[in-house]
């Protein structure tokens, strides 16, 4: 008997303590970071540069950043977060991450055989991995495992592939590759791509890919002016003003090619 | 010697050094030389010469970029073929020297002797010490020169040399010991005339008992004090050796120069002693050519930018086929996969290893048997760090001391579920490196 009643009121107690806890303690929501959140797309993955989707909706209600930061948010839940906030609607444009490499098994040397830790950081440790080119994508998946919306396959031939319906432009594959391979480009104008990444001479990138840009410089003779820019032996597309698709043709290693 | 204290952890392995009786070979002259411009830690040599120029044995080929680094000097006489890049031990590129030999192998004019070193100012033998581009020679690299440099609120009261050499398999200091051994206890007393140190300590373990005696036989009468350690892995390792030697403990994210003591390797001790006693800049060393695919181990007196091939050729080549070439020793080497890297400052060894000597593991969960921790020298949990890391919680790992590890390889070695520890700690390591350098920068902005 006693014991029951002891529990009942200690359990009446508590609950009297934390009624008045909240009641006079309590931190009030912000009604505008509740609505924000809920335009909010939840993938928590860092894209915004803030820790979270929450914190991003936070920043937003208290003018830390402007909306639209956020890769996924559809274009109407931005402008709905620009009608709350009450500032213009200012997006920024989307981007799209792209593994600038051709060399997987099939065309970039081996020159060695890793079978430590699955990482491409790991691998870069260790004599600095196992293709010939010290550039181009290992192979390993570190960007697939980064990426919160599995947009990365892992090609059973060892090169990274970004299935552009899934990207979101967040960059965390950017982040991770330890190599430097993903660039991040603005999604409108990603329609062809050098898939190459070493500054090397021809002569030394033919020796470790067959599929490395040689610098024969055609395609930038080909294109418009100022649309592929050559960066000593490597060409390299001006995304601000972009070749037009037929521009692949021209190119004797198909290094450059269509999106994909 | 029974009362001396062990440090925590570590294990022992089978030592396999078969080259411990093999004298000292000199490496006769290579028709090209690849000399990287970095061969240690720190920024690389800015080259002071060009393509075309003639250069002498001994002459300056690259001067010290920055406070951290050693300058790097031409292993023969010839002419520079091209300035270029090639393959180093960890498989970056580094910037690099090609030297043509002409076969006559001219001596520079050597830097200024000191005749009495004894009399010469801690300052002159430490700006010789940088200019003769010496540095540790265990393997890391470090320019002795800024080790030589402590912080103005320490005092370094002991110098140990570090003749342990517990990498199973090497023996270039134990030969080195044995034939130089003068050279190295010179090198010992200009070290400690620099830091104005009194007590000299060498350290030798104890599966070396010729070199441990003739040390000691030539020692007397010096003031350096020789020590036998017992025999365990990592005993060479700077803060697990200071500990036995001295008792003291380095703090963990601290220096050996905040417990009073500095160490160096025998072999830089021995470069030192050249460098003032003949004014010759470090461009040789001496390298364990060895493993059981090699036809005739042995030791290899080689200049810096010998290929690694013509040093195995001179082994006598191969017996049978390696699966794996390895820089350095078995526990800390670097698996490489070409010959034609060029032996360096820091190449204490070339180790082969035929098939059936390489194992091959597939890594399972953690058993939690905790015998990583028991085997860590530095009293971390590599189990829990690792599977840590494997989530990728790199700050957690950090917090819990990752940059303390010392990439001995203990844990990896006694870990029953094959799990490839020490790799992850590296991993961590690099990132923690990365980020600190990412937030250095963006600071500077
Ligand atoms: S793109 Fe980078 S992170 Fe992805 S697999 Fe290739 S090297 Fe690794
Ligand atoms: S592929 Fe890269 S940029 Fe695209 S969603 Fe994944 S991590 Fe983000
Ligand atoms: S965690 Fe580091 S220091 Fe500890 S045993 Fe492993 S490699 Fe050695
Ligand atoms: S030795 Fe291996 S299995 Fe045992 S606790 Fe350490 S990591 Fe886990």
């Amino acid at each position: 008997m006693i014991d029951i009643v002891m529990m009942t009121g200690t359990g009446v107690l508590l609950g009297l303590a934390i009624g008045l806890v909240v009641r006079y303690f309590g931190v009030p929501v912000n009604p505008l970071v509740e609505s924000l959140n809920e335009l909010m797309p939840g993938a928590n993955c860092g894209g915004c540069g803030l820790a979270g989707c929450s914190d991003y909706a936070n920043a937003m209600a208290t003018g830390r950043a402007k909306p639209g930061l956020c890769p996924v948010m559809s274009a109407e839940a931005v402008a709905k977060c620009c009608e709350l906030l009450g500032v213009e609607s200012d997006t920024t444009e989307p981007k799209i991450a792209v593994v600038c490499c051709s060399g997987d098994d099939d065309h970039a040397a081996k020159q060695a055989f890793y079978n430590g830790v699955n990482d491409c950081l790991n691998a870069m440790l260790v004599a600095g991995g196992s293709k010939g080119c010290t550039y181009g994508c290992l192979g390993l998946g570190s960007c697939a495992r980064a990426c919160p919306f599995g947009a990365i396959e892992m090609l059973p031939n060892h090169l990274a592939k970004i299935h552009a319906d899934l990207c979101t432009g967040c960059g965390k594959c950017y982040m991770a590759c330890p190599r430097n391979v993903i660039k991040l480009v603005p999604r409108s104008a990603a329609k062809v791509h050098v898939y190459c990444n070493s500054p090397k001479k021809a002569p030394i990138k033919r020796t470790v890919c067959k599929a490395a840009c040689i610098g024969c410089r055609k395609c930038a003779k080909t294109a418009g002016e100022g649309q592929i820019i050559m960066n000593g032996y490597l060409a390299s597309i001006n995304y601000d003003n972009p070749p037009a698709e037929g521009i692949v043709e021209v190119c004797p290693t198909k290094c450059l090619r269509k999106a994909d | 010697m029974n009362k001396q204290i062990k440090f925590y952890g570590g294990v022992k392995l089978d030592e396999g050094k078969m080259t411990s009786n093999e004298p000292i070979i000199s490496a006769p002259l290579e028709p090209l030389y690849t000399v990287p411009l970095q061969q240690h830690i720190g920024a690389p040599a800015k080259a002071v010469v060009q393509k075309g120029d003639k250069v002498l044995r001994g002459q300056l080929l690259g001067e010290a970029g920055s406070f951290v680094s050693a300058p790097v000097h031409s292993p023969t006489s010839g002419t520079v073929r091209e300035l270029s890049s090639c393959l180093g031990p960890a498989g970056a590129q580094l910037p690099a020297v090609v030297i043509e030999s002409d076969g006559e192998d001219t001596a520079a004019e050597p830097l200024p002797i000191f005749a009495n070193w004894q009399e010469a100012s801690p300052d002159e033998l430490k700006a010789r010490v940088a200019e003769a581009g010496i540095v540790g020679m265990g393997g890391a690299a470090f320019p002795t020169a800024v080790k030589l440099s402590p912080p103005p609120n320490v005092t370094i009261d002991t110098v140990i040399l570090n003749g342990v050499e517990c990498e199973p398999c090497l023996t270039a200091d134990h030969r080195l010991m044995l034939e130089h051994t003068e050279t190295i206890i010179t090198g010992a007393r200009i070290i400690a005339r620099i830091l104005g140190v009194k007590q000299i300590i060498i350290a030798i373990e104890m599966n070396k008992p010729d070199a441990l005696e003739m040390m000691t036989k030539k020692a007397e009468g010096t003031g350096v004090e020789v020590v036998g350690l017992r025999v365990l892995y990592p005993q060479g390792a700077e803060k697990q050796l200071i500990y036995t030697v001295t008792g003291r403990k380095v703090p963990s994210g601290k220096l050996p120069a905040h417990v009073g003591c500095l160490v160096t390797n025998v072999s830089s001790a021995a470069a030192i002693a050249d460098a003032v006693c003949l004014g010759k800049p470090l461009y040789e060393r001496i390298t364990t050519v060895t493993g059981t695919p090699v036809a005739k181990p042995g030791n290899i007196l080689c200049r810096v930018g010998t290929p690694y091939s013509s040093a195995l050729a001179l082994c006598g080549g191969v017996k049978e086929d390696p699966l794996k070439i390895i820089s350095g020793g078995p526990m800390m080497g670097m698996s490489v996969y070409s010959l034609d890297i060029p032996i360096i400052k820091g190449t204490s060894g070339i180790l082969l290893l035929a098939a059936d000597e390489v194992s091959q593991y597939t890594p399972n969960a953690c058993l939690r048997c905790g015998r990583c921790n028991d085997a860590c020298p530095m009293e971390m949990i590599p189990g829990i760090l690792s599977s840590t890391i494997e989530f990728h919680h790199f700050s957690l790992a950090e917090r819990w001391h990752v940059m303390d590890c010392i990439e001995c390889g203990c844990c990896s070695y006694v870990c029953p579920a094959g799990r490839p520890l020490v790799q992850h700690m590296r991993r961590a390591k690099a990132v923690a490196n990365a980020t600190r350098r990412a937030a250095e920068a963006a600071s500077k902005k």
